[in-house]
């Protein structure tokens, strides 16, 4: 089934915001194996400029995934999950994001287009800090399988 | 100085592990240092908790296999994540990347052999703004010795 090409410009505000926790960050540097102290030490944090521990740079997606799922399980839109694979994956850091963080984040349907028998479906995520101040801008698109007949 | 003769990019000799490469020191063409990730099934889990994704063509061979998959997967975006480790180790801050941006090219098969799949990371400074203070990096993913992403690429401010 083919998706709604309507959804394309169409925003989904944020919902509850994410709060980053530093239990969080350690959790996911040590998941990939990441032992910058930076990530895991408030002290190295510190020495180094930052307000907390530091998160990796594809940290974000942890983050913006809950708002993206709000966006792909819409029934209306037609996204077949099950077909689903990652096409491609953006992150532009406009700060770090860092323990403590509270982000907002909305969602921007940029583009959905047919290739081949595949329906391509790319999101803009725009995270932004308690301050309203821009975090992370992320775009990720997101191929689903064969579902375009 | 590696084992290989090859001074990595920028670092000077008495740099610490955190101290990160000037940008005045770096050339365009510049090699950051090779690195290899093994990915093993517990990784996989370990990520899947930790990012929230729990889909399980990522855990479940029989859910792989069924859905046309020759095994279980690694999460392309853990691809992305060790390919993003391969800089900031290099770079010293994580916060350092301000860019990145990959494509998935092809799956990364983690066998259940206690082995799983290496990832290889290798990296080239691509590009130098001196007036913006950032360096481009080209990387090449690869896994079973095919490359696993493209146009992976990230933009790193230095010092």
């Amino acid at each position: 089934m083919p998706l709604d090409p309507s959804y394309v410009g169409r925003v989904f505000a944020s919902i509850e915001p994410y709060t980053v926790g530093i239990e969080k960050i350690r959790e996911f540097a040590a998941a990939i194996g990441d032992e910058n102290p930076i990530s895991h030490d408030p002290v190295a944090a510190s020495a180094a400029g930052h307000h907390g521990v530091v998160a990796p740079p594809t940290f974000a997606i942890a983050a913006i995934a809950r708002y993206q799922d709000r966006v792909v399980f819409d029934p209306s839109l037609g996204l077949d999950f099950s077909r689903v694979v990652h096409g491609d994956q953006r992150f532009v850091h406009h700060r770090a994001i860092i323990a403590g963080d509270v982000l907002t984040c909305d969602i921007v349907v940029e583009a959905i287009r047919t290739v081949g028998s595949n329906d391509l479906l790319t999101l803009r995520s725009e995270l932004s800090g308690a301050d309203g101040q821009p975090v992370t801008t992320g775009f990720s698109t997101l191929v689903a399988r064969g579902t375009a007949g | 100085m590696t084992a290989a003769g090859i001074t990595p990019a920028g670092v000077r000799p008495e740099a610490g592990p955190l101290d990160p490469p000037l940008l005045s020191s770096l050339t365009v063409g510049d090699a950051l240092p090779p690195a290899e990730y093994p990915v093993t099934r517990e990784r996989l889990v370990r990520y899947a908790g930790a990012s929230g994704d729990f889909n399980p063509i990522h855990w479940n061979a029989r859910v792989a296999t069924g859905v046309g998959l020759p095994d279980v997967i690694a999460h392309g975006m853990l691809t992305m994540a060790l390919a993003a480790r391969a800089v900031t180790d290099w770079a010293g801050d994580p916060a350092a990347v301000i860019d990145f941006s990959v494509r998935f090219t092809r799956p990364v098969v983690v066998p259940d052999d206690g082995l799983g799949a290496l990832i290889s990371v290798t990296g080239t400074v691509a590009a130098l703004d001196p007036d913006a203070g950032t360096a481009r990096v080209d990387l090449v993913v690869r896994a079973a010795g095919v490359t696993v992403l493209g146009k992976a690429r990230a933009l790193v401010r230095l010092p």
